[in-house]
């Protein structure tokens, strides 16, 4: 019997030494191919210049604040949202339409972001280019909105869970104090529920960042500096995606390792900050 | 045993007269016994006429199977090279370094124009060189200055992997800048919708791909037309190719041979292109 559960003991030790090799691996494979560009003394001028191919030079700022932008104002856009959205699921309606909202959401994940793209492009655009009357509509702001809408079911499942694990006897408490609804909201779900959504929004903030598709189709995809978010906009993702299929072996592509490794850091650097945060609250 | 001899000859009889009429009408006997599978990738200006070949060699041989991919020139011509597909099209010569690397031969097949094209709710339909130039390098910035709505202009242009921008860059632009804040489009369909979407916008696709939906630009009273291409006036032009590693051979071979063929070059006509005699 003991002797089974060792052998448990080791496959178990095995996947997770396995699956952390891999991510790390996954680093060291971006940073070997990377190698080429910081041997050159070239990687402060990617990581800081412009992208102008034409004139030499391969600076993927542009892209780096491109993707922080497009993330960032997603998630401003999809908060909110979610979690009004699980509030009604768990809290306000538990019953029927809570629950169908809630399959709802879970079927809005298995759609496909290409889908989205695609709603985006005929749907979306247009009418921010018709309602702010300066560009083509494709911008930081229409990316944002459509990305809003594909990382939101991530946040709402994850909030609506850590709403469903407070434990009753509490919100019975609040109930016999005499408590409002509000009052029950702030004071006991949101704190209690507090890791959880960070949870949620951690993965939502590293789906944002990572998904191509919405910024190759909406964000239009030019080179420079976005300077408000009406303006268009290249991520690191669309550019590793444009680079790849012109390129096998030029300095551009040599670049979009380096691409892939910001990328890389930036969602780990993301994960630790949240947690760190949350390791204080607790 | 003897009823299956009559349903088989009367099957064989009526193979070799359906042959007969397809063949009659056509350059596909080549592809007759052939089987496999032929991988197509490249420029997207080459995309309809590929389709439309690939079709009528696949119903006429249903066991050849032809895929075709855009990607751009840069693209069709390294993957050609590095053997991921047995055709790299490119809208655009191969440069030296890019043939004596792979030993890429070129087939060229059609003649193309890349024309300008806005909206065809844009009432700015006629501009100099120069201000052509002036646009994509950001200095013009409002299409009342051309005579139009009190806009800002949205460029649109194709990644680096296109030939259509190499020559259109080239060409039409004199190699001057295009501006950073253009929108990137990565094939000329989806160039074409992008126009179609924006009534102030201004891009350049692939004269085969010119219909009602976009509105093509005079460039100093030159309409990029498949005339004015043919006779030389509208200079923005460039050969349609397709390469292979080392001479063509086997399918690759026939399917370029058709390209070439009266039929082949009928189609390259209908979608839009100048045949090459």
């Amino acid at each position: 019997m003991q002797h089974r559960e060792h052998i448990a003991g080791i496959i178990f030790w095995g996947a997770t030494a396995l699956s952390a090799g891999v991510t790390l691996a996954v680093l060291g494979f971006m940073v070997i191919l990377s190698l080429p560009i910081i041997k050159n003394d070239m990687i402060l001028e990617v990581l800081t210049g412009p992208w102008s191919p034409d004139h030499g030079l391969f600076g993927i700022l542009p892209m780096i604040v491109g993707t922080l932008c497009i993330a960032l104002l997603s998630l401003v856009v999809s908060f909110p949202v979610s979690l009004g959205c699980s509030i009604f699921i768990e809290i306000i309606r538990p019953d029927k339409p809570g629950r169908f909202l809630k399959k709802f959401v879970k079927l809005m994940t298995a759609v496909p972001t290409v889908i989205y793209g695609f709603v985006g492009v005929f749907l979306l655009v247009p009418q921010v280019r018709g309602f702010v009357s300066h560009g083509s509509g494709m911008c930081i702001l229409s990316a944002s909105l459509m990305l809003g809408l594909v990382i939101s079911p991530t946040m709402i499942l994850f909030f609506s869970q850590s709403f469903a694990r407070v434990p009753k006897t509490y919100l019975n408490a609040v109930d016999a104090l005499g408590g409002t609804q509000f009052q029950k909201l702030i004071y006991l779900l949101l704190p209690q529920a507090w890791p959880g959504i960070l949870t949620g929004i951690i993965l939502a903030f590293g789906r944002a960042m990572g998904d191509t598709l919405i910024a190759l189709m909406i964000s239009g995809n030019s080179v420079v500096l976005p300077t408000s978010p009406l303006d268009s906009a290249r991520t690191l993702t669309a550019h590793i995606a444009m680079i790849i299929a012109a390129d096998f072996d030029s300095i551009e592509f040599k670049t979009i390792f380096v691409c892939g490794g910001i990328l890389y850091l930036m969602t780990s650097f993301g994960i630790f900050l949240a947690r760190f945060s949350a390791g204080k609250q607790n | 045993m003897k009823k299956i001899t009559v349903t088989k000859w009367v099957i064989l009889i009526a193979i070799f007269m359906i042959t007969a009429v397809i063949c009659s009408a056509s350059e596909l006997d080549s592809f007759t016994g052939e089987k496999g599978v032929l991988r197509i990738s490249g420029g997207t200006a080459h995309i309809p006429v590929m389709k439309e070949a690939a079709r009528r060699i696949m119903i006429f041989n249903p066991d050849i199977q032809i895929t075709i991919a855009g990607g751009g020139s840069g693209a069709g011509i390294k993957q050609v090279g590095e053997g991921l597909v047995n055709i790299g099209n490119s809208g655009r010569q191969a440069t030296e370094s890019e043939v004596s690397r792979y030993g890429l031969v070129m087939y060229k097949w059609a003649i193309d124009g890349v024309a300008a094209v806005v909206n065809p709710g844009n009432p700015v339909k006629k501009l100099s060189g120069k201000q052509l130039q002036d646009i994509f390098a950001g200095t013009i910035l409002n299409w009342k200055a051309l005579g139009g709505e009190d806009r800002g202009i949205n460029i649109y242009t194709r990644d680096e992997s296109s030939g259509t921008r190499a020559v259109f860059w080239k060409k039409a632009l004199n190699k001057g800048i295009i501006s950073g804040k253009a929108n990137f489009i990565v094939s000329n369909g989806a160039m074409k919708s992008a126009i179609t979407n924006d009534p102030y916008a201004i891009g350049y696709v692939s004269v085969g791909y010119i219909d009602k939906t976009v509105c093509p630009v005079r460039v100093d009273n030159v309409a990029p037309d498949l005339d004015t291409v043919k006779n030389g006036e509208y200079k923005v032009a460039r050969g349609l190719y397709s390469n292979t590693r080392g001479d063509a051979s086997g399918l690759a071979k026939k399917f370029i041979d058709y390209l070439l063929s009266p039929a082949g070059q009928g189609i390259a006509a209908e979608k839009g292109f100048i045949p090459v005699d």
